[in-house]
């Protein structure tokens, strides 16, 4: 099974890599962006075994830094 | 009497000769050298440090994949024991990463790689770390990072001020800094965090001394304990 992790900066949490995107897709000269938040998805491959709540596990205890970050987990159909 | 330290190395680390010179410059013993593999520490150390660099090439975000060595195991052990903990650095992210410290070291908020001497106030003139200078005091430290921007909720940087555990304060803009926050102290305050190198002003050819300080206070709190 392939499970995607996306881990994202919490609200509030200063995101510079966004803010210099944001400005980058400027520069392409388009406009109407409102705001750029950056984040990382990690793809896994997992076997049936592998419980929910050890995808949380794996989640909190090392992908996303919950002080800053939160994460959703997505299972993609094979 | 000697001061057995050790200070740990991981695969990225960079500053750890420059730690473990300045630890036997000041104490006139050579640290122990560890490896991040190994499962234990030695035994009865007086002093643990972890260096600055850039552990496991800051995959994922800096120090997490070192937080979770297995002698980051060990180090949280001893810290719980009240062994002193000293993180500079990448050594203060995986402190933070590890939970012995609160917060986190997010990007500079200015985007560039900051590196440079930077002012600093000694916050905590009370701590083994910090003993050896006056409360007030302004310090001259390089900094050498990209992610030094300390984040904690309001809460926490609320409890760690009046706890008394900002051992250090930046006295000018470097990073983004949440109440320009360059060190803080555990509640026991036997570990400390900070991302100005101290180990890199040590003796006059490296332009100041501020660092040594640092060094001779906790060297002074092991012979008074």
């Amino acid at each position: 099974m392939k499970v995607r992790v996306f881990v994202s900066l919490k609200n509030g949490v200063l995101d510079p890599q966004g803010r210099a995107i944001h400005h980058a897709i400027e520069g392409l000269g388009i406009h109407g962006v409102q705001d750029v938040r950056a984040g990382k998805m990690i793809e896994l491959e997992v076997d049936a075994s592998v419980t929910d709540a050890q995808l949380d596990e794996m989640a909190t205890k090392l992908l996303a830094n919950m002080v800053i970050e939160n994460y959703r987990i997505e299972k993609v159909a094979a | 009497m000697s001061f057995r330290a050790a200070v740990i190395t991981f695969p990225g680390s960079n500053c750890d000769r420059d730690m473990a010179d300045a630890l036997e410059k000041v104490s006139g013993s050579a640290p122990l050298r560890v490896w991040h593999g190994d499962a234990q520490l030695p035994d009865n150390l007086d002093f643990i440090a972890l260096p600055g660099g850039f552990s496991y090439g800051d995959y994922l975000r800096s120090g997490a994949m070192a937080a979770r060595s297995p002698i980051m195991q060990a180090v949280v052990a001893a810290a719980g024991r009240g062994v002193p903990v000293l993180g500079v650095c990448n050594g203060f992210q995986v402190l933070t990463e590890s939970g012995l410290l609160p917060g986190a070291l997010l990007r500079n908020a200015g985007m560039n790689f900051v590196c440079r001497d930077v002012k600093l106030t000694v916050e905590n003139s009370q701590s083994l770390f910090t003993s050896g200078y006056a409360a007030g005091q302004e310090i001259v430290i390089p900094v050498a990072h990209h992610d030094g921007n300390y984040f904690a909720d309001a809460d926490t940087l609320d409890r760690l001020e009046g706890e008394g555990r900002v051992a250090f304060r930046y006295g000018e803009t470097v990073n983004g800094s949440a109440r320009q926050i360059a060190g803080v102290l555990n509640a026991a305050g036997n570990v400390l965090g900070m991302m100005p190198h101290p180990e890199r002003m040590i003796e006059a050819a490296h332009g100041g001394t501020d660092g040594r300080a640092l060094f001779e206070s906790a060297l002074k709190s092991l012979i008074a304990a």
